[in-house]
């Protein structure tokens, strides 16, 4: 028996509601859909069948009492594993923190909780969400589920893959240059990164803290708008989440696109796109006009730079934050061969060594000559200005155009192992994604078609700050207007 | 520079690192070609305050939970190695 299929969240939510279904029931199925397919697919890194099950049944109770549970009531979310959960295992992806079980709830999960989610387990990453393929997970390969040849993106590959192939309702991710748009776009669902602030990251495992947002992965635009609308809002304990209102994302979606101006910059249009790829978005800018919006050439003249700018910040970022890693209050502690304890200095440098894997440690000696002195002028103070450069390219273009249409990603999902020797190439994955974490706009995927080998292709919508609304309006028609969410990958079990 | 992070590298990750660590810097040299002059460096992408709350107790976690995770503890500490000693 598998899960029907597709499993919405708004659509489940609403038939645990009128008692058409069974919490219980439904949990069970994606703990069924989990164990026949994710030994292929590699999503989880913890599932937890006994905690979800127990929620669920609570949410039963509760209904069965005839109260009001919540507005994800009984609904089965994965949370991507750099998001700390109390009680439940959180590793990143990385060695150093096995077997770290956080004594508390980051405030996502707070909220995920209180509106009656069903915590089904903790998804795949690469470590740190430092990577576009998820291949830098220190403990399982995750697999997209079109091609289980091929890489499912990243960092949060595994949320997309977990919601891609109808193992939950929908999921979180987060995003610091891309990490949900882009594994959104190569696994064909839909996935968003909020504006700077919109959502807190008290309890996000920090990679770089003035770049980083969690965000949702669901199949359908609008289960994306209702699950932003639980987590978004202002939080006492992150200082940089911003007091503005929340509105109800999901009530506001436009199926038209009347007088709504896309702009397209001539500047993501250029040599690396591939042909498939630039098609289908080229198509989909077609569809958007044929809705009633109208398409404008913008300029985003430093668009060349914002990957450079984007690495550098990144890494000083985050060589400052993975600091903290030391072996001293939790996770992995190396102790010398025989197993006595080494000496403090000795202690730290063989924690690091043994605990952080390979992209981990380019990235921390990166940011750490980025930021030592006498480099510090050259790369990290140069890249925060052209940061202030690329924001203001935004800030010009959205004076001419409600938002910014691209592609997600140059390319569609690649081979597992193409192009883990050169991290170059890999970080060129993220081009058309990074600049709006460098500016502290909003984006989001949508899928937009198919590759002639079946691969999902994304269309990227970005806003200024605090336009969620307006892009998930733009998505949302540009989805119903479409067919392809109706495709579905194959499955292990009927292949 | 991998002392600085406090990392142990091996000679084989010193000579791959070198190599990866120069090409990226190569790619990243293009930013030298804009001129930045005049232009404030953005460190947030929104004005970031630093808000007072108010000065009023919480409740915390209590030290068995504080001190779950530790590698090595002794009562209500983090067991580490000497400081003193060595260096």
């Amino acid at each position: 028996m598998t899960a029907r299929y597709p499993m919405g969240l708004i659509e489940t939510r609403d038939a645990i509601a009128c008692g058409d279904r069974r919490a219980r029931d439904v949990c069970d199925e994606a703990l069924r859909a989990i164990e026949t397919r994710d030994v292929e697919l590699g999503a989880f890194l913890h599932v937890d069948a006994e905690g979800a099950g127990r929620d669920a049944e609570r949410i039963d109770a509760v209904l069965a009492r005839g109260e009001r549970p919540g507005d994800l009531a009984g609904v089965p979310i994965a949370v991507k594993d750099v998001i700390v959960t109390r009680g439940l295992p959180t590793t990143c992806g990385s060695r150093i923190l096995d077997g770290f079980i956080p004594p508390y709830d980051a405030t996502v999960i707070a909220r995920l909780r209180a509106a009656g989610a069903v915590l089904i387990g903790k998804t795949n990453c690469d470590e740190f969400a430092m990577g576009s393929s998820n291949e830098n997970s220190a403990y399982r390969v995750a697999r997209n589920p079109w091609d289980t040849t091929r890489v499912p993106g990243g960092s949060s590959g595994g949320s997309a893959v977990a919601v891609a192939a109808n193992m939950c309702a929908a999921s979180l991710g987060s995003d610091t240059g891309g990490s949900i748009r882009q594994p959104a776009s190569l696994a064909g669902v839909v996935g968003l990164k909020p504006t700077y602030g919109r959502v807190s990251r008290y309890g996000l495992v920090a990679f770089a803290s003035s770049l980083d947002q969690v965000g949702p992965f669901a199949r359908a635009v609008r289960d994306v708008a209702e699950l932003l609308t639980v987590i978004a809002g202002h939080d006492p304990l992150d200082s940089t989440s911003v007091d503005a209102p929340v509105p109800h994302y999901s009530h506001n979606l436009r199926t038209t696109l009347k007088g709504v101006r896309v702009g397209v910059p001539r500047e993501y249009f250029v040599e690396g796109i591939d042909a498939e790829v630039e098609r289908a978005v080229r198509g989909a800018l077609g569809r958007l006009k044929d809705l009633g919006a109208t398409i404008h050439d913008v300029s985003l003249p430093h668009t060349p730079y914002a990957l450079g700018c984007y690495y550098l910040i990144a890494t000083a970022e985050a060589s400052s934050n993975l600091a903290r890693y030391d072996g001293i209050r939790f996770g992995f502690r190396a102790a010398r061969a025989d197993g006595g304890a080494l000496a403090l200095r000795e202690q730290y440098t063989a924690t690091r060594e043994r605990g952080f894997g390979d992209e981990v440690k380019r990235r921390i000696m990166l940011g750490t000559f980025a930021l030592s002195s006498g480099y510090y002028d050259a790369y990290y103070l140069k890249a925060q200005k052209v940061r202030a450069l690329i924001q203001r390219d935004f800030d010009a273009a959205f004076r001419e155009v409600d938002v910014i249409a691209t592609p997600t990603s140059p390319t569609a999902a690649w081979k597992l192992g193409a192009k883990v020797a050169d991290p170059l190439q890999m970080y060129l994955a993220d081009i058309y994604t990074v600049s709006c974490n460098l500016a502290g706009n909003c984006g989001v995927s949508v899928p937009c078609g198919f590759t002639s080998e079946n691969l999902p292709i994304g269309l990227q919508i970005l806003g200024p700050a605090f336009a969620e609304e307006r892009i998930l309006s733009v998505a949302h028609a540009y989805e119903q207007s479409e067919a392809w969410r109706t495709r579905v990958p194959p499955h292990p079990e009927t292949a | 520079m991998a002392s600085l992070a406090r990392l142990e590298l091996s000679a084989d990750e010193v000579d791959r690192y070198r190599e990866q660590l120069s090409q990226i810097l190569d790619y990243v040299a293009d930013l030298d070609a804009i001129d930045t002059s005049g232009v404030e460096p953005l460190s947030h992408a929104v004005p970031i305050s630093a808000p007072m709350r108010d000065d009023s107790t919480r409740p915390s976690l209590p030290p068995d939970e504080a001190l779950a995770n530790a590698p090595a503890r002794d009562e209500t500490a983090f067991r580490v190695p000497p400081i003193l000693a060595g260096e």
